[in-house]
C-alpha cells in the first residue's frame, strides 16, 4: 500500500476531492432545506384543513 | 426480492472506486501522485457532458410529446450537469496548477472550450426563469437545451481537430493509453461518477415532486376555504361597510 505523499502533490490532490466534497454538501444541505420546507408546509396545510372540516 | 437502493449501491461504488484510486492503482511514473486527480476530473468531466446530452434529447422528448414530465428531467439533468460540471472545472484547475505550473491556459482549446459549454449552460436557469408563462417557459428551454447539447459533440470534434494542445489525450481511437490496472480504476470512478448522477437526479426529480404536490394542495386547500367561507354571511364589525356583506376571505400565504 503506497504511502500517502502529503507534501506539494498531496496538498493539491486533498483539495481536488475536498472541493467535490464541499460541492456535495452544499447541494444536499440546499435540497434538504427544500425539502423540509415542504413537508413542514404539507403538515401546516394538512393541520389548516382538518381544523376547517371540524 | 429486495429492491436495491439505489444511494446504496452509489454509496459503495464511490467507496469501492475511490478505494481503488488510493490504494490499488499504480502512481504513475511521470506525474507521480498529482496524477490521482485524473480519476475524479476525467469522470466529473464525461458524466456532466454525457448529461448536457441527456437534458438534450430529454428537451427533445418534451418538444414531441408536450409532456411536462419531460421537461422536468430536462431541467434536473441540466442542473445537476451544471454542479458536477464547476467540480470537474475547479478540479481540473487545481490539476494544471500542480502539473503545469498555472490555473488556467487560455490556450489550451480543451479547457477553454469546455468553459465555453459550461458557461453556455450557465444561462439556461436564468434564461428559464425569466419566462413566466410555464408553457413558454418549458418550450424555450427546451429548445435551448437541445441547442445546447448538440454543440457539444460539434466542440468536441472540433477540439479535436485543433492542432496544438497541451492537455493529454488519453482516450484514442485505438484505445485507451492506459495500462489495465489504471484503466480498471479509472472505469469504477467513471462508474462510480455516473451513479452519483443517477441518485442525484432521482433525488431533485422527487424533491420538485413534492414541491409540485404542495403548491397543489395549497390551490385545494384555497379554494375549499373559499367554499366554506361563500356561505357564511357575518355581520361585520360597526363602521366596517354594510352589514351582511360577507368578510373577504383570508388568502392563504402561497409560498413560490
Amino acid at each position: 500500500m503506497p504511502a500517502l505523499p502529503l507534501g506539494d502533490a498531496g496538498k493539491y490532490v486533498a483539495m481536488a476531492y475536498i472541493v467535490l466534497l464541499a460541492l456535495l454538501a452544499i447541494y444536499i444541505g440546499i435540497m434538504a432545506r427544500k425539502i423540509a420546507r415542504a413537508e413542514h408546509r404539507m403538515s401546516e396545510l394538512d393541520e389548516l384543513l382538518r381544523e376547517r372540516q371540524r | 426480492m429486495r429492491r436495491v437502493s439505489l444511494p446504496a449501491v452509489t454509496a459503495v461504488a464511490l467507496l469501492v472506486a475511490y478505494s481503488m484510486v488510493f490504494f490499488s492503482a499504480p502512481i504513475e511514473e511521470d506525474q507521480g501522485f498529482v496524477q490521482k486527480i485524473f480519476y475524479l476530473h476525467v469522470p466529473l468531466a464525461i458524466v456532466t457532458l454525457c448529461g448536457f446530452i441527456a437534458g438534450a434529447v430529454m428537451a427533445g422528448m418534451y418538444l414531441c410529446s408536450g409532456n411536462r414530465e419531460w421537461d422536468a428531467r430536462s431541467y434536473v439533468a441540466v442542473h445537476i450537469s451544471l454542479i458536477l460540471g464547476v467540480g470537474g472545472l475547479i478540479t481540473g484547475s487545481i490539476w494544471a496548477k500542480a502539473s503545469w505550473g498555472h490555473w488556467w491556459v487560455w490556450q489550451e482549446p480543451t479547457l477553454v472550450s469546455y468553459l465555453i459549454i459550461l458557461l453556455l449552460f450557465c444561462c439556461y436557469q436564468p434564461l428559464r426563469f425569466a419566462i413566466e408563462d410555464p408553457e413558454r417557459q418549458a418550450r424555450y428551454a427546451a429548445v435551448f437545451a437541445l441547442t445546447g447539447g448538440a454543440f457539444i459533440p460539434v466542440n468536441f470534434i472540433a477540439v479535436r481537430m485543433a492542432a496544438a494542445y497541451t492537455h493529454p489525450r488519453v482516450f484514442q481511437v485505438t484505445g485507451a493509453q492506459l495500462p489495465l490496472s489504471m484503466g480498471i480504476t479509472f472505469v469504477a470512478a467513471l462508474a462510480a461518477i455516473a451513479l452519483l448522477f443517477a441518485t442525484m437526479f432521482r433525488f431533485e426529480l422527487r424533491a420538485k415532486a413534492l414541491r409540485r404536490r404542495v403548491r397543489a394542495l395549497e390551490r385545494v386547500a384555497s379554494d375549499q376555504l373559499d367554499e366554506i367561507r361563500a356561505p357564511r354571511r357575518e355581520p361585520a364589525p360597526a363602521g366596517d361597510g354594510a352589514p351582511g356583506v360577507p368578510r373577504p376571505a383570508a388568502p392563504i400565504a402561497i409560498r413560490s
